[in-house]
């Protein structure tokens, strides 16, 4: 149990280095889905990333992923849904205080993220709340369209 | 303690030029003095007369009294009841809230409800889980966490704007607070989390029950290293262990509890186990009071409140003064 989502956070460093190519070229990809449409495509990414994610990260498909900024430890696996974790409740053995067979999604986030080299911003920010309304959405398609409403912003999240 | 603009039981305090609220606790806190709160268990019980009665036996021992809100994720009295009874005879209350019975139209709404009913104070929580309490067929609700609902509040009271962004046309004055447990794991990572809570908009902390003197010390001293110390008031979380069993209990089926096995070892062998518990607890209170940057003190003495004045009394915490309570205002009218 959990064996995937504790590989993907050891394996955080190039997971995430693919993830970054993936969306690079995805972006690269927006006059051509703006020309299909994002309502459309939106279904097809969504089944594609509830694939991948799922299998990796055991994603939530919450649609706002943070995954970049959270060690590839997806934190809607948190009973609490903590997006600024963890909670006082971790145990010694670094356990989850609900599910005590379950390592706390934050404590496999923070390790992740030092892998990926970001490790200050899990600390450093204070993650908004989740917006129910994107639950089942391409989250993907999200970024590439952000990239283009926003280009001076960080393409990555 | 009475103020020289001492209201009217019931009503407010004036808001002081760099305060934030009306209230007691952040008087007492910002005039550098040594705070004392305490918890008050709500009732299973719709009967107002039952909440007076377990307020009154904090009257001169407290500086404000912790409503909690369906701690251990059990059902009891809401938070917002309590305070709004308590504080109609002048209580100064710190209520709390908890994200996980409570989505943010909820949340928002309770704290206009419960400052508007007088309330200065109030603690943002995750929430212990479901699966701890009474109710473990319950939904979960953890639309925000703790971090999000202190800057939420912060947004209503200094922004006057809901979180959707609609305007409030009078904010709620509140001094906002949040937990720190500095006994969990991961340790290193605490004092960091305690940073950003404060960046969200925390003003004052209670911490989880501290039974280890040393571990304390190490975050206080990573706390300081940071500089947080001057940017929030801590108060050091405090309680007496019924028993060496309760202890053993508490240990392994409270979630966040941290019970060193010397402490354990020292309640087996006294013979009255609940007076060392009490002896335990003073001990503490007198070890955390002499660390630079703890504040005051919060007393969870569950099941066990009526300790609450021979702790604070023997201690000598409140250096000669008398919080505000019910009876003072009368003695002041007569």
């Amino acid at each position: 149990m959990y064996k995937m989502r504790l590989w993907s956070a050891r394996n955080a460093r190039w997971l995430n280095r693919f993830y970054e190519v993936l969306l690079r070229n995805l972006i690269l990809l927006h006059p051509l889905f703006a020309r299909i449409g994002y309502a459309r495509l939106d279904k097809f990414f969504l089944a594609i990333e509830k694939i991948i994610k799922g299998f990796l990260f055991d994603s939530q498909s919450c649609g706002q992923c943070t995954l970049s900024y959270t060690g590839m430890s997806c934190p809607m696996n948190c009973p609490k849904a903590m997006r600024n974790g963890p909670c006082g409740g971790v145990r010694p053995d670094g356990g989850c205080e609900v599910k005590p067979d379950m390592p706390c999604v934050w404590v496999v986030a923070m390790e992740g993220q030092q892998r990926i080299d970001k490790h200050e911003r899990v600390v450093k920010f204070v993650r908004p709340p989740v917006d129910a309304r994107l639950k089942n959405t391409s989250a993907w398609l999200r970024e590439v369209r952000k990239h283009h409403a926003h280009p001076e912003l960080e393409s990555l999240q | 303690m009475l103020f020289e603009d001492e209201p009217m039981a019931g009503e407010n305090l004036p808001i002081l030029p760099g305060h934030v609220s009306p209230g007691r606790l952040e008087r007492v806190l910002r005039a550098g003095r040594f705070a004392v709160t305490a918890e008050i268990a709500p009732p299973d019980s719709a009967d107002p007369a039952e909440v007076y009665e377990r307020a009154r036996i904090f009257d001169g021992y407290v500086d404000a009294i912790n409503a909690t809100d369906g701690s251990g994720a059990n059902c009891h009295m809401s938070s917002v009841g309590m305070c709004s009874l308590l504080t109609r005879h002048g209580y100064a209350m710190v209520m709390q809230v908890s994200c996980r019975d409570k989505n943010r139209i909820a949340i928002q709404g309770d704290v206009l409800g419960a400052s508007a009913m007088g309330v200065a104070n109030i603690l943002c929580l995750t929430g212990d889980g479901v699966e701890s309490g009474d109710h473990p067929q319950a939904k979960p609700v953890f639309d925000l966490d703790c971090m999000t609902a202190l800057g939420m509040i912060r947004g209503m009271r200094d922004d006057s704007r809901f979180m959707s962004g609609r305007r409030i046309t009078s904010p709620p004055p509140v001094f906002i607070g949040a937990a720190a447990n500095p006994f969990a794991a991961p340790r290193d990572f605490r004092p960091l989390r305690l940073a950003r809570k404060i960046d969200a908009g925390a003003q004052f902390i209670q911490t989880q029950y501290c039974f280890d003197i040393e571990m304390f010390k190490q975050y206080m001293a990573r706390v300081r290293d940071l500089g947080l110390h001057e940017k929030v008031y801590i108060m050091a979380g405090v309680g007496p262990l019924a028993s060496a069993r309760s202890a053993e209990w508490v240990r392994t089926h409270v979630a966040g509890v941290h019970i060193p096995d010397a402490v354990i070892e020292r309640l087996k062998g006294a013979g009255d186990q609940a007076q060392e518990g009490v002896d335990i607890c003073k001990d503490m209170i007198r070890q955390a009071r002499e660390i630079e940057g703890v504040h005051g003190v919060h007393i969870m003495a569950y099941k066990q409140e009526r300790r609450v004045a021979e702790i604070v009394e023997s201690t000598g915490i409140l250096e000669g003064r008398t919080p505000w309570h019910p009876g003072i205002a009368y003695q002041k009218t007569a």
